[in-house]
């Protein structure tokens, strides 16, 4: 821990701020799933960029908490460095990139491979909460969807997909819906990660910097990912174990090795696999 | 073998000392101040003041160094910065009419009280561009009319008295404020009028001018544009009265637009607004046009589907730190996804050909 | 008729005016729709008659009068009283609506068994295969070659695609259905066709339909009854056979003097 840069006030926002987004945090996880409108704020960084994310960590952190971020499953992806960067400073908390030592993990685009436990909040930046927004361009429109959980055009959105491709080819930002209401986008994770969002132990909060809205899954909460009896939800499986761990249950990167066709995959949770390999030393030679 | 990988924070670290040197550029020429910019690039300090909206040329022209003239950056950092700022309150309405005018013109009337006052204006000015490498002095005091001393009225006040053009709602109810509560849709024209204060100039322009082409057209006339100092006002509890802290260069634009009337109302002209800090004609020109074509509902007139009339199309895409923030998100890594694609259209391919086999081995 | 089974009206309007604004869409309008029965309502254009099947389909609110609907269990609700959300729902499940463009009643972008389908999907279909196959039965039944079903409507002529509105309408078995000049767009012999394939439809399917049509020749084909509009009024009403052999109001004789001629 260090200790926080004295400008600003901790965690960069103003404590009325705070309050403002803690009690849009309290309306979301009594309504599961629902989007709940915020005034965000304007932060010093790019809309798009995590400012979702971040309001509802700095709404949410305290001195003692230990926090982990990610971006796209790493510690060390440069997005991840400089939002880790800017709670050091303006908060001063311990940071960690081992999951089980979080309090609050912070993402863009992974859920940890390492199950997370009712002492951890997992908060979600998220780029276009709507989940029927490619559908109805409208949020007038899509309010009133969600209001009569008209929801028929979703359906039609997979059915097409399984007449056009034979299976439904929404691989990422695959539609759920939570608590047996509200349709959901889970952000921009791959659909290998939809299965760990059902009733997880850990708190999932979800938030939208440019388009304004908090939502979220309280813990052990029912998530269900859309699908037809007859072409059910299924994850992405890869034929080959992780080259670096040798595991066969994580999601894969693959990263092009030259310019002859060379690939290999890796696992994209960097904590994940860095653990594994430290565990068995003998398959990092 | 293969190590993923390490050392993002140090990569950040080096492109933004890259980026200093950058920014100063050629150490063997003198620096720019903050006063220069102010001073000679001063139209960008206004353009960063009103879309930044935060009215301090210091800052503004501080934002506009950092940011290496890319204005939008600009604007970014000061509204960075104006989001730590307390408050302390709202100022009660500027009156425009009691303006010291820098420039004054109308379109409307050849000539009216108070003249037409042409102002430090680019209009009139042969485009050659000046190929002297020195910089231009300003050669000599220029003649300018004795100012105004009392106030001119404004052109909507002279049209108002008769009647000619629709009333301004008077209302003294508080004002919508898009930083503090989340946008809602349908919204009213008060947060309308913030959202394109706020607005990009360049969407702005386009939109109104897309309005001028027959994308709900509203045959506008400049009824007026004033420049010029107005003070601003708070009131204070404690005195019971307004007391004035201080005075900001506006520009103020109105045009007077097609008339309409009903069997009970007398036909009568309509105005749109723009309103910006500084000298930004181009911008309240553009707020004017694209105000009045968002006011078809409340005005009785056509939808027709054209962009400048779509209320939740402009207030979602005017603001510009919002767009370019989340267009250039995108070269963030997205290799997650990109993968879950991949691995998606490698398996319809191999589907595809597997069915094509099939077919050919029945044939 | 027993005593034990009375027949009680479907859909029941009270003194139904619309205005736009200052202007009368339609002026103090009641009728009965009876279980089973197609009601004509005609008229020329700018006669209101538009304006009162979209009142009477729960899509545009009167400023006076009421409309009451028939449930299926033999309750009676006010259609304007009901909350959005069950109005909806009756509107995409019980209720259908035939729009003389079918591009306002069709997803243009989706394929004609997506169409097909989505009222079903709507009230938690969750079988692909089974949407399809009941997707498919309704193209037949409205003779659109199954072959097509993966194709766009964009892709169909114009009798094809109201073919398609149609059965969109119908794979929920509504009880009852409003057509706005349903082949007011097409060419005779598109609307002959159609016309047949309609007429069999509502009498296999038990249907009620309120039908808004300027063509007495539509009318006279498929209603039973028939409303005469003027200026937002009915001013006439009866048996079908019974106006276009013996109008009584001056207008309706006008009307079908006109038609008789032609």
């Amino acid at each position: 821990m260090t200790t926080p840069d004295p400008a600003y006030n901790f965690a960069y926002l103003d404590e009325q701020t705070k309050r403002m987004i803690r009690r849009a945090i309290l309306k979301a996880v009594a309504i599961p799933g629902y989007q709940v409108p915020f005034a965000s704020r304007e932060m010093p960084m790019p809309y798009g960029w995590g400012t979702g994310g971040v309001q509802v960590t700095a709404a949410l952190l305290g001195p003692e908490d230990v926090l982990k971020v990610i971006d796209q499953g790493a510690d060390d992806t440069t997005n991840a460095v400089s939002i880790r960067a800017f709670f050091k400073r303006t908060a001063g908390v311990a940071t960690t990139e081992r999951t089980e030592e979080a309090t609050i993990i912070q993402t863009r685009h992974r859920i940890p491979e390492t199950p997370l436990t009712a002492k951890q909040i997992l908060v979600y930046q998220v780029p276009i909460p709507e989940p029927l927004r490619f559908l109805e361009p409208r949020e007038t429109e899509t309010r009133t969807m969600h209001a009569l959980q008209d929801y028929g055009l979703m359906h039609v959105k997979l059915y097409e997909d399984i007449a056009t491709h034979g299976h439904i080819a929404t691989t990422y930002a695959y539609p759920v819906k939570v608590a047996g209401r509200y349709v959901t986008d889970p952000s921009p994770t791959p659909k290998f990660d939809n299965p760990k969002m059902n009733r997880n132990a850990a708190l999932q909060l979800f938030g939208a910097g440019r388009e304004q809205r908090i939502y979220a899954i309280p813990p052990h909460t029912e998530v269900v990912s859309l699908d037809f009896e007859d072409h059910p939800f299924s994850v992405q499986t890869w034929d080959r174990p992780c080259e670096l761990c040798g595991a066969t249950d994580s999601f894969l990167d693959e990263v092009v090795m030259d310019d002859q066709g060379r690939r290999m995959f890796v696992c994209s949770d960097s904590d994940h696999c860095a653990r594994r390999r430290s565990a068995r030393p003998e398959a990092a030679a | 073998m293969y190590v993923s990988v390490k050392g993002g924070e140090r990569a950040i670290r080096n492109a933004h000392r890259l980026l200093d040197k950058a920014r100063r550029g050629d150490p063997g020429l003198p620096a720019i101040s903050a006063a220069q910019i102010d001073q000679q690039l001063a139209l960008a300090v206004d353009r960063v003041m009103t879309e930044g909206s935060l009215f301090d040329r210091e800052l503004a022209a501080l934002a506009i160094r950092q940011a290496r003239g890319d204005l939008i950056e600009a604007i970014f950092l000061v509204r960075a910065y104006r989001t730590t700022l307390p408050r302390f309150g709202a100022s009660v309405p500027v009156d425009t009419a009691a303006m010291t005018l820098r420039r004054r013109i109308s379109a409307t009337f050849k000539d009216l009280p108070g003249g037409q006052l042409l102002g430090p204006t680019f209009d009139y000015t042969q485009r050659l561009l000046d190929l002297d490498p020195e910089a231009p002095t300003a050669e000599g005091a220029p003649q300018t009319a004795t100012a105004e001393e009392a106030a001119v009225p404004r052109v909507t006040d002279i049209l108002g008295r008769d009647g000619l053009i629709e009333a301004e709602d008077g209302s003294e109810a508080p004002v919508a404020d898009l930083t503090r509560d989340p946008l809602a849709f349908p919204a009213g024209r008060d947060l309308r009028l913030q959202s394109l204060a706020r607005g990009d100039e360049g969407f702005l322009l386009a939109l109104g001018y897309s309005t001028q082409r027959g994308y709900a057209r509203t045959h506008p006339f400049a009824g007026e544009i004033r420049i010029g100092f107005v003070q601003v006002e708070l009131y204070l509890e404690e005195l019971g009265f307004a007391v004035v802290i201080g005075e900001i260069e506006v520009t103020e634009v109105q045009t007077v637009n097609q008339f309409k009337g009903s069997a009970s109302a007398p036909p009568q002209f309509t105005r749109g607004y723009g309103l910006t800090f500084g000298y930004c004609e181009r911008k309240a020109m553009s707020m004017a046009l694209v105000d009045r074509a968002l006011r078809w509902r409340e005005l009785g007139e056509d939808d027709k589907g054209a962009p400048a009339q779509d209320e939740e199309f402009v207030l979602s895409h005017a603001d510009n730190v919002q767009a370019t923030g989340f267009v250039e998100h995108l070269k963030l890594p997205h290799y997650v996804d990109f993968q879950s694609e991949l691995e998606l259209v490698r398996k319809l391919r191999r589907e595809q050909e597997e069915r094509r086999a099939s077919l050919e081995a029945a044939e | 008729m027993t005593g034990e089974t009375q027949v009680l009206p479907l859909l029941e309007a009270s003194g139904v005016t619309v205005l736009y604004g200052r202007q009368v869409g339609c002026s103090e309008v009641s009728l009965d729709l009876w279980p089973g029965e197609v009601l004509a309502v005609v008229g020329e254009s700018g006669s209101g008659k538009t304006t009162l099947l979209r009142c009477l389909a729960g899509m545009l609110p009167p400023a006076q009068g009421r409309v009451d609907y028939r449930l299926r269990d033999g309750g009676v609700e006010e259609v304007y009283a009901m909350t959005e959300a069950r109005r909806r729902a009756l509107q995409r499940s019980d209720w259908g609506f035939v729009y003389q463009t079918p591009a306002d009643g069709l997803r243009m972008t989706v394929s004609a068994g997506a169409n097909v389908g989505e009222r079903l999907m709507a009230l938690g279909s969750r079988h692909y295969g089974e949407i399809r196959r009941e997707a498919l039965a309704w193209l037949e039944r409205l003779e659109i070659d199954g072959a097509r079903i993966d194709e766009r409507p964009q892709a169909f002529s114009g009798g094809m695609r109201q073919r398609l509105q149609i059965a969109r309408n119908l794979v929920t078995a509504p009880r009852l259905v409003f057509m706005d000049e349903p082949t007011g767009g097409l060419d005779v012999s598109v609307q002959a066709r159609i016309l047949d394939t309609l007429r069999g439809l509502v009498r296999d399917m038990g249907l009620s339909v309120v039908l808004v049509t300027h063509d007495l020749g539509v009318a006279r084909l498929l209603a039973d009854r028939m409303l005469v509009m003027k200026d937002g009024r009915v001013v006439e009403e009866g048996l079908t056979d019974q106006i276009l052999e013996d109008p009584q109001h001056a207008y309706a004789q006008l009307l079908v003097s006109s038609i008789l001629q032609a």
